[in-house]
Order: structure tokens, then C-alpha cells, then sequence
């Protein structure tokens, strides 16, 4: 347990000092550390699926507090929590499933056991079961508490019949904690494997001949495009620059390294070009439930040129990227002011930033995000496919729970 | 058994990677042994006083911890039980371990202190090490930085620091201006002079045959990447105290160990810069609310702080500010915790700490306040910087350039005129003595003029604020004052700034061209030898002096005499004295104590000078290799014989034998030969004792000719 206590440190003064950088790294990092997290976590006998929780959200509160600005972070939290409560749900209603067997069983060889208290129990079991379970989490069952109750009778049984129930009930532990590895795992799975995910559904969507605009460097776009290109579609890339980070250099010397006919723009040339082009293709940071994007600056400025143009604007976004908050949301971060010295050589300006005697003082503002909003975003395509904005509060309700949305 | 062994043979394997990959390690020293912080410091350390609300020491630990350094060495001296408290609580307590010394007056000393510590303790500094102070921000990347030291260092072993400058226009950042030369190709440092130098900087000739690069417009960020050979060189040079004046000067006048420093500049794209005195204070603050020092910005928890939410127009402050609706914060403005802010006050440009109360109708300007203090009602801050726990009374005025230190009390409509330091401890009369050592060594006339400053101060009378208010103003002495302006946090005045730009344009005529012809640069053997011949010079005398006790030390303590070639080439240093000059010296104090020795005849006196002659051949010997300092040579003696008579007989046979011994050749004798012959016949009496000897000198020239 120390050893996930330091890694969780570690991992937060990584996020601190932003030192992990892209959606996916960060992701990737912290749905392992919850994985460690959940395997090192010593779950009690009762209720060990909100044992579970609380660890998972203890931890997942600093991450997050690290670094709000990368929402990846508070997504594979809440991913991870959604998996704890399916498993638990799951298990639960095996074990129902299970104990009307044994009730069926018992019945058989009643005389062999004592079986005083028994029917009686199984029946509380059954009915607590039956509440926690089959129905939604209600406001009632928040307001009386988790269901605890389910574990009462276990403790008044006595005898030989308890040890019995313990041993099975330990096994019954492991197996949740082993399923709820087991989701994650899956977890991690998914996230390693989106971009090819998503990279199957290029030829559906890049036609010969065509000329893609992209902006700034993101590597599920560059995957995007080589899966086509590697289906010989031959098209045109137009790579935007990104400034002041220029990352669409790196990108567009990688499409050249991977044959692509590749031309390198400055943004302020967004639209001037778009009337050539035939689709925007642009990586996101983060989808917010309303269906706006988060991406690289000038993102907004590119969306706004392709939808005067008519421009189908696509966003690609791997499932860890849907953030089940909307962009309203007071706790949403949305962007982060990086230093001026991406823009300015500080050895230059220097004079003019200082703010002497009656000469007005220099301000440098580097924003590293730019918000798009909905109504601009043509089609999302994510692992599972393509998507309208307007479906994005679908795809979320299939992937986090109601009650994880407030950490 | 056999599992056992070659458990054993992976350790030595481990082990002897773990030796080639060295633990990356930094000396931060949190004290800056100089008294610019002051009133201040003399309650806190200066490494803990906050900097937009965060200890200054966090930022160098953050930035340290995350360019890798894997450990790090605090070294503290005044308040170190304050500072030890504070890093045991703080996140970084498992990286940092704390040298204590109380007894440490300046860098060098640290220095010294921890090489000492080495062999007692375990922890000690392997191998090569970041040296910084802990006032330090910065965000650069230092492993490519060490690499690079380590390879040059591997290509070359005389490569031992690696100095970290960073390229700036900004005019008068408070400390002084900044003279460096560094070769355009390797980068290695030749010059390097800081302070007054009036826009003149003199080089040796010969580092024009090769191309230099001069600058004016560099920071020096106090950033070292240092060899484990510059400790044990500071244990060596126990005169050496500060770290550029003294060590780096030091090594750069030094041919005999002939180490070598470089520089390196920092890309555009990383900031650098040390919190030095107030004026930088102001500086550094402003550069971190504009986030040039991103990811070590208020709004990002970096240090175990709170942090602040960074709103439109660059305020920074938490969301749920206590604040009037008629409150108007302006642009670059930090709001800490806990702060509420009354009806009516305007703010802007300031740094407000956290738990402050601020009254209504206040105006704060360009300012620091600090955590809890207490400002009444309509009070009036301009470009001041406030401690915490202060209160300042209703309607008071702080005049630009006020430093009120903590707890200080300003009574009702009281004006704290500008400038003035305010502390609830008196003034101490009488200067510390880190403070004199500080000071003492930048030349003689310095130390005069502040123990001058000195008797003033204990004349002046400390006065009380006001009936309600508490501490004493602290007297500005008349000869600092002219310097106030430049190291307070008030923006230079326009007519200082005119004269300042006006000051730099005449240096840039005379160093703007990187390689002036070499007829223009004075070199420093010229301009220093009519110095020193002018009878007027005491700084001489003084050398001379210097250089006669340090060579009669070494004599009593029977050293090895070529010992003191390096204290001597530090004096030379420090006296700005040409190699002409130590040889003068140290022949003139050879002679002095071949005199002083017993002696009863002149014969007994030959044998005497003989004697020390040839035991100090060497020392002189460094010193004379060029005719010229032969010459000065001959004419210190032909001085000497002038002033005592008791040596004048012996002049031919001392010249001779100094001719035997190699010391003198025989070009610098015939040389001076021909010099003195057009001089006064009274000039003439020694150049007639040794006609012969000339004769035969040319005479023995003339043979090997033919």
C-alpha cells in the first residue's frame, strides 16, 4: 500500500508540473494507477464495492486537482467508478440469481441443517438485494445509505453455517475485485487501441482525391490519415500550422515520412484555403457533454472558415476524451495560459514588459485551448463509430454513472 | 551457492552503474550573505520571504525536483532554524537535507564548510553538482545542461564549471552591469566584470588574436554546473569569499592550474533570473504574474500551495473571493486567500497576500502586501512592500519606495515618507560582520567610505512613528541614497532612466564593435605600468605591502615557496596589478628580508640575498617572463640600492647573479643598459658600477654572433 501511496504522489507532481502532456499519456497513466490502486486496496467484508469507490474517488480527487485542465484525467476516474458499480451490480444480481438456487437446495436436506434462521435470512438477503440492485440508485436508497442492510443477517447467522458463508462471501470478494481489474484492463485496453479504432473507419470517410485541412499535430489524426493512405486512397493534407507551439511541423515532416502529399500553412492562411478544401479533420483535447469541442488553439477560427464554406468539420476523439460535463460547468477548467515565451523572446522584450514611469507595460497571453462549440461540429468520429454532437449525452450515459459526475 | 554468488555479482554490477550514472545533486545556498533585504531578513530568512505568495525557495526546490536533481543540499546560516521548520513540513523534505553554519560569512565559507563536512558525514556531493542560491527562479532544463558539462568535462579535465547566462535588454535590473568575454567558438569564458567598471573594460592582447565576443547585455543567473574540483579549490584559496568576484576572477587570472570556465546561454524559450534585491524583486514578480516562469505560476499548485484561479486581464485570486462589487481590481493583480477587499478600493499591479484586510477607499499601486496585514480606510500604497502582520492606520500614506517590515504599526494620517524602511527593531548601529565582508573586499576605498557611513548612523536617532503607531524608520545613510532609487521596487524615475540610457549609449560607441581594433583597447600591461610608476598610487604600495606579507608568511611557515604564486596572483588580481608589478614585488620583498636577516658584512648580506634568491627562483621566476618585467626587475633593485645603503655596493653582484640564476636575461640588462644611459648622471651610478659587466655581457653576445 505505500508503494501506491508514493506512485499516487508521484503521478500528481507529474500532473502538477505538467509533465505529462496529450490526453492519451495522461489517460493511460491514470487508468493504471487506479488499476494498482483497486488491486493494492484491502476490501473489508461488507460492502466492498464502496470500498472500492472511495479509494478510487480519494485518489482520482487529487489527480484531478492536479491538473484540471486535463479533463482525460477525471474521465478515466469516472470510467473506472462506472466499471466498480456494473461489477457490483453484476455480482449482486448472480449472487441473488445463486442464492434462490440454494434456497431450492436447502429445502431438499432441510433436516440435515439446523436451518433456524436461514429462510429467514436468505429472505432479508433477497429483499435487500432486490432493493439495491434491481432498481436505479433512487434518492431514497442515497438518503438511507448504501445498502448495508444486506449484510446484517450474514452476521446473526451462527455455527458452522457462518463459517460456510464467509468463506464463500471471501470468494465472493475476490471475484469482484478480480472482475473489476478485469473491466479495467479492458479499460486500458480500449484506450491503447482508439486510434486504430478509430483509424478503421478512414476509408469510410477520406475519398480519392480529396484535400484534408488539419491543424496543429495530433497523433490520432496522423493515424487517421495513413490508414487511408495505406487503402491507396490518394488525397492532399493541408497542415496548419498550430502556432505558437508549431506542432503542425512535427506533423506534417511525419505524413511526408509516411508519403503523403503534404503542404504546411500558417493559420492566419485557414481561410483563405478552406475554399479548397473538401474536410476539416482535427484531434480534440477533450468533447464536453453538450457536444463542443476542446482542442489546439485556432481550432474555433478553422471551424468557423469551414462552416462558412460548407466544409464538413470532423472531430476525432478517442471514447477517454468524452467528458461527461458541460463547458458551463464551474469546475471545468477550460483553458490554460502557457508562457509568453512560446510567443516572445524574453531577452527582447524584456524592457517593454517592465512597466516603468508613465510607459504602458507589454501583456502576452498564451491560451493552449480554444473552445468550439457545437452547432460547428460536423460529425465526431470515435472508437465506436461516428457520431452527431447532439448523440454525445447518449454515448455518455453509456459510459459513466449519474452519480460520479460530482466527484 | 552458486545462486548466491551471482546474486552478489549483479550488486557489483548495480553497483558500479550506480557510479557511472552519478546521482544528479545541487548546493542551494539560502543565504546570500548580503544585507540588501534588510530590515527584513533580520526576522526571516530571505529564502522564505514570500514571492507572489509562495516561499522563494519553492521555486528553486520545484524547479530543481523537476529538472531531475535527485538531491539537494540546503545550506542554511541566518534564521536556519526557520528554515529547517519550514522544509521538514514542506513536500520536499525527502529530497532536501540542510547543511547547518552559523559561523558562515559569505560563499566561500559555505563552500568551504560543506567540503569540510564531507568526510565526517555520509551524504557528500559526488561528482559534478548545480550550484545556485536558493533565490532562484527559473524553468530551464538542466540534464541536457550537466551532460554537456560532463562530456567537456570528460574531453577536457580542466573544464570544471559551466556558467548559466541569459541574454536581456531590460535596463538596470538593480545589480551592477555586467561585463563578460567569452570565446564565439567554444564558450569559454575570458573576462568577466561586474560593478562599477565606468564603460571601460580592459582585455589582455592576447585574446584578440583569437576573436572574442564581449557583452554588456548579459544576466548572470548564479547558475553553476560545478566540478567537484571547485569545493577543494575553495578549500585550497581560503581568501576566496564571493563567488564571481573572488573564484571565478580567480581562476580567470590563474595560468598555473589553468582551469577553465564556460558559459552557457539559455534559449529564448526558458527564463531564468535570481531575486537579488528589491528592484529584482519587483522583476521577478512581474515576470511570474505575466507566467514567464510557466508551469511555477500562482494558478498552479507546484509547492503544496493553494491555487488561485487566473481570471481575464492577469488576476489571479480564488473564486470565492471576498470582494465589494465597488472594489476595482486592476490588471496583473494577485489575490491570496482569505483577503477581503472593502467598498471603493482600487488595486492594480499588486501582490495581495493571503487573511489581509483591506478597508474601503484604499488605493494600492504596484505593491507587495503580505499575508494578514490590516490596511484601514482610505490609505493610500503606492509601490511599497508590506510584511506580514503590519496594520496601517485610516488615511495613512505610504510613499512610493516605503519596505515596512513585519508587525509594524502606521498610526492615523501618517505619511511614511519615501524610501524609508520601516522595522519594530532598531537599526543596528554597528554593521555586521557579513556585512563588512561583503564589502570590504570590493577595494580599500569602499571600506573607508562605509565605516565613514558607519559613524553616521550611530549618530542619527531613531524616530517613532506617530503616537499610535509602532517601529522605528530606519536612517537612509546620504551616500547609499543615490543607489536607493536603483534597488527599490519603485519603476526608475524618467530622468534617472534618461541618464542611465544616456550612460549606456556612451559605453555602446566604445563596445558596441565586438572586436575593436587592438590600438583602441588598452591592454592591461600598458595602462597598469604608468599607473604604477606614478609615485602618487598608493594602491602600490598597498600591493606592495600585501604581496611582502604574504611572501614573508609563506617564508616563516617555511612552505614550499611556489605556494604562493596563486595568493599572489589573487592580490594581483584584486590590486589590478600587472605581472610587472608582482615581479617588483616580490623581488622588493625578497631584498627586504635578505636585509632584515642577520647580517654583519656585506658579504654575509650577498650570501643572504644569494640564498633567497635561489629559493624563491621559482615565484619570481612566473613573474618574469617577458623583458619588460625583467626590467622592472632591475629598476626595483636600482630603487632599493638608491634607499639603503647597505645594498648599494652589492647592485653588480646581485645583477649577476641574477644573470647566473636565469632570472634576468641578458637582453633586459643591455636593454636597461640603454635606457639609463640617456638618464641624469646622479641616475647614472649604478649603470656606471656595472659597466663592466655590460661590457662583457655584449662583448659574450658579440662572440656568439660571429
Amino acid at each position: 500500500m505505500p508503494d501506491v501511496q508514493s506512485t499516487v504522489v508521484e503521478f500528481v507532481n507529474k500532473l502538477r508540473k505538467r509533465k505529462i502532456e496529450g490526453s492519451q499519456a495522461t489517460a493511460k497513466c491514470t487508468v493504471e494507477l487506479l488499476r494498482s490502486v483497486i488491486s493494492y486496496q484491502r476490501v473489508p467484508h461488507a460492502n466492498q464495492a464502496a470500498a472500492l469507490i472511495d479509494a478510487v474517488k480519494a485518489v482520482g480527487q487529487q489527480l484531478v486537482a492536479a491538473n484540471p485542465v486535463e479533463l482525460a484525467v477525471g474521465n478515466v476516474v469516472r470510467r473506472v467508478l462506472h466499471i466498480i458499480r456494473e461489477e457490483d451490480l453484476s455480482l449482486t444480481t448472480a449472487a441473488m440469481a445463486g442464492l434462490d438456487l440454494l434456497d431450492a437446495s436447502d429445502d431438499d436436506d432441510v433436516d440435515n441443517c439446523k436451518g433456524i434462521g436461514y429462510p429467514a435470512m436468505s429472505a432479508a438477503v433477497v429483499a435487500a438485494a432486490a432493493r439495491s440492485t434491481l432498481r436505479p440508485p433512487s434518492l431514497q436508497t442515497l438518503l438511507e445509505g448504501t445498502p448495508e442492510s444486506a449484510t446484517v443477517p450474514y452476521t446473526s447467522s451462527s455455527g458452522a453455517d457462518s463459517e460456510s458463508k464467509t468463506a464463500d462471501k471471501s470468494s465472493l470478494t475476490r471475484k469482484l475485485k478480480h472482475d473489476v481489474i478485469e473491466g479495467v484492463n479492458q479499460l486500458i485496453h480500449e484506450i491503447a487501441g482508439c486510434h486504430e479504432q478509430i483509424a478503421e473507419q478512414a476509408i469510410e470517410h477520406i475519398h480519392q482525391n480529396e484535400v484534408i485541412l488539419t491543424l496543429g499535430s495530433s497523433r490520432t489524426v496522423l493515424e487517421f490519415l495513413c490508414a487511408a493512405k495505406e487503402k491507396k486512397r490518394s488525397f492532399r493534407v493541408f497542415v496548419a500550422e498550430g502556432a505558437p507551439r508549431y506542432q503542425g511541423h512535427l506533423l506534417a515532416k511525419e505524413l511526408v515520412a509516411r508519403g503523403l502529399q503534404t503542404t504546411v500553412i500558417t493559420d492566419s492562411a485557414v481561410f483563405a484555403m478552406i475554399s479548397r478544401v473538401n474536410m476539416v479533420i482535427i484531434g480534440a483535447h477533450a468533447v464536453m457533454a453538450n457536444g463542443g469541442v476542446i482542442g489546439p488553439v485556432g481550432v474555433n477560427m478553422a471551424a468557423l472558415a469551414a462552416k462558412k464554406h460548407a466544409v464538413p468539420f470532423v472531430v476525432l476523439a478517442g471514447s477517454h476524451k468524452l467528458c461527461p460535463l458541460y463547458p458551463h460547468n464551474p469546475e471545468v477548467l477550460l483553458n490554460e495560459l502557457r508562457s509568453p515565451s512560446e510567443l516572445l523572446d524574453f531577452g527582447e522584450f524584456s524592457d517593454c514588459l517592465d512597466s516603468g514611469a508613465g510607459s504602458g507595460s507589454l501583456q502576452v497571453v498564451n491560451p493552449t485551448f480554444d473552445y468550439v462549440p457545437p452547432n460547428l461540429v460536423s460529425l465526431f468520429i470515435t472508437d465506436t463509430g461516428g457520431h452527431n454532437p447532439s448523440y454525445m449525452y447518449r454515448l455518455i450515459a453509456d459510459y459513466y454513472s449519474a452519480d460520479d459526475l460530482v466527484m | 551457492m552458486g545462486a548466491a554468488e551471482k546474486k552478489g555479482a549483479a550488486r557489483v554490477q548495480k553497483d558500479s552503474e550506480d557510479l557511472s550514472r552519478q546521482r544528479l545533486q545541487a548546493i542551494v545556498l539560502a543565504d546570500s550573505f548580503t544585507t540588501r533585504f534588510r530590515p527584513l531578513t533580520l526576522e526571516r530568512p530571505k529564502v522564505l520571504l514570500p514571492l507572489v505568495n509562495i516561499p522563494m525557495i519553492d521555486y528553486t526546490l520545484a524547479w530543481l525536483e523537476s529538472a531531475g536533481i535527485e538531491e539537494i543540499f540546503v545550506f542554511c546560516c541566518a534564521h536556519s532554524m526557520q528554515l529547517i521548520d519550514y522544509l521538514k513540513k514542506s513536500q520536499w523534505c525527502s529530497l532536501v537535507r540542510t547543511i547547518v553554519s552559523h559561523k558562515s560569512t559569505s560563499v566561500g565559507d559555505a563552500l568551504r564548510y560543506i567540503y569540510e563536512q564531507q568526510h565526517t558525514e555520509t551524504s557528500q556531493i559526488q561528482g559534478d553538482f548545480v550550484l545556485v542560491s536558493g533565490d532562484t527562479v527559473s524553468n530551464m532544463p538542466l540534464a541536457e545542461l550537466i551532460q554537456q558539462h560532463r562530456d567537456r568535462k570528460k574531453r577536457d579535465e580542466k573544464a570544471i564549471m559551466t556558467m548559466v547566462i541569459k541574454k536581456q535588454s531590460r535596463l538596470g535590473i538593480g545589480s551592477d552591469q555586467l561585463f563578460v568575454a567569452v570565446d564565439p567558438v567554444t564558450k569559454q569564458l575570458l573576462y568577466y566584470n561586474e560593478g562599477d567598471n565606468n564603460g571601460e573594460v580592459c582585455l589582455d592582447k592576447s585574446l584578440l588574436d583569437t576573436g572574442v565576443l564581449v557583452c554588456n547585455d548579459m544576466l548572470d543567473c548564479y547558475i553553476d554546473i560545478c566540478s567537484s574540483e571547485v569545493l577543494s579549490l575553495f578549500e585550497d584559496n581560503f581568501d576566496y569569499q564571493h563567488l564571481r568576484r573572488h573564484f571565478v576572477n580567480g581562476l580567470l587570472v590563474d595560468d598555473i592550474m589553468g582551469y577553465k570556465i564556460f558559459t552557457h546561454e539559455i534559449q529564448s524559450s526558458f527564463y531564468a533570473a535570481r531575486v537579488e534585491n528589491l528592484r529584482s524583486y519587483d522583476m521577478v514578480s512581474k515576470d511570474i504574474i505575466q507566467r514567464w516562469t510557466y508551469p511555477y505560476v500562482p494558478d498552479i499548485n507546484f509547492s503544496g500551495n493553494h491555487p488561485l484561479k487566473l481570471g481575464r486581464r492577469g488576476i489571479y485570486r480564488v473564486s470565492d473571493a471576498v470582494q465589494s462589487r465597488s472594489a476595482d481590481i486592476g490588471a496583473s493583480t494577485v489575490i491570496g486567500y482569505g483577503t477581503k477587499i472593502g467598498n471603493g478600493s482600487k488595486i492594480c499591479k499588486s501582490v495581495i497576500g493571503n487573511g489581509c484586510s483591506i478597508g474601503s477607499n484604499v488605493v494600492i499601486q504596484g505593491s507587495y502586501i503580505w499575508n494578514n496585514v490590516t490596511i484601514e480606510y482610505g490609505c493610500e500604497i503606492r509601490n511599497a512592500i508590506v510584511c506580514d502582520g503590519v496594520k496601517i492606520r485610516a488615511g495613512a500614506v505610504l510613499q512610493p519606495g516605503v519596505v515596512l517590515s513585519f508587525n509594524v504599526v502606521v498610526g492615523q494620517d501618517f505619511v511614511v515618507p519615501a524610501y524609508s524602511k520601516v522595522s519594530l527593531l532598531q537599526q543596528p548601529t554597528k554593521e555586521d560582520s557579513d556585512e563588512e565582508s561583503e564589502y570590504a573586499d570590493i577595494s580599500n576605498g569602499t571600506t573607508h567610505l562605509l565605516s565613514g557611513v558607519n559613524n553616521l548612523q550611530m549618530e542619527s536617532k531613531t524616530s517613532e512613528l506617530d503616537p499610535d503607531g509602532a517601529g522605528y524608520i530606519w536612517k537612509v545613510c546620504d551616500s547609499v541614497h543615490d543607489a536607493e532609487w536603483k534597488h527599490s521596487i519603485v519603476p526608475i524615475p524618467m530622468e534617472k532612466l534618461a541618464d542611465m540610457a544616456q550612460a549606456m549609449d556612451g559605453d555602446g560607441i566604445e563596445d558596441g564593435s565586438v572586436v575593436p581594433p587592438s590600438g583602441e583597447l588598452k591592454s592591461d600591461t600598458d595602462s597598469i605600468n604608468t599607473d604604477a610608476n606614478d609615485p602618487n598610487d598608493d594602491d602600490y604600495g598597498y600591493f606592495e605591502r600585501e604581496v611582502r606579507e604574504t611572501f614573508l608568511r609563506a617564508i616563516e611557515e617555511d612552505n614550499n615557496v611556489d605556494h604562493i604564486t596563486p595568493l599572489i596572483n589573487s592580490l594581483r588580481f584584486s590590486y589590478d596589478m600587472a605581472s610587472a608589478d608582482c615581479a617588483g614585488a616580490i623581488f622588493y620583498s625578497m631584498m627586504r628580508l635578505a636585509m632584515d636577516t642577520q647580517h654583519n658584512s656585506t658579504s654575509e648580506l650577498y650570501r643572504n640575498a644569494t640564498s633567497i634568491i635561489t629559493k624563491c627562483k621559482g615565484v619570481l621566476g612566473f613573474y618574469v617572463k617577458q623583458i619588460d618585467e625583467q626590467i622592472e626587475v632591475i629598476m626595483k633593485f636600482e630603487e632599493m640600492c638608491q634607499e639603503s645603503a647597505a645594498l648599494s655596493p652589492l647592485f653588480v653582484q646581485i645583477v649577476h647573479f641574477l644573470y647566473d640564476k636565469d632570472v634576468v636575461q641578458e637582453d633586459a640588462i643591455l636593454r636597461w643598459g640603454e635606457e639609463k644611459a640617456g638618464a641624469d648622471e646622479s641616475d647614472k651610478v649604478y649603470l656606471n658600477q656595472c659597466e663592466a659587466f655590460i661590457q662583457w655581457l655584449k662583448e659574450a653576445s658579440e662572440e656568439e654572433d660571429s
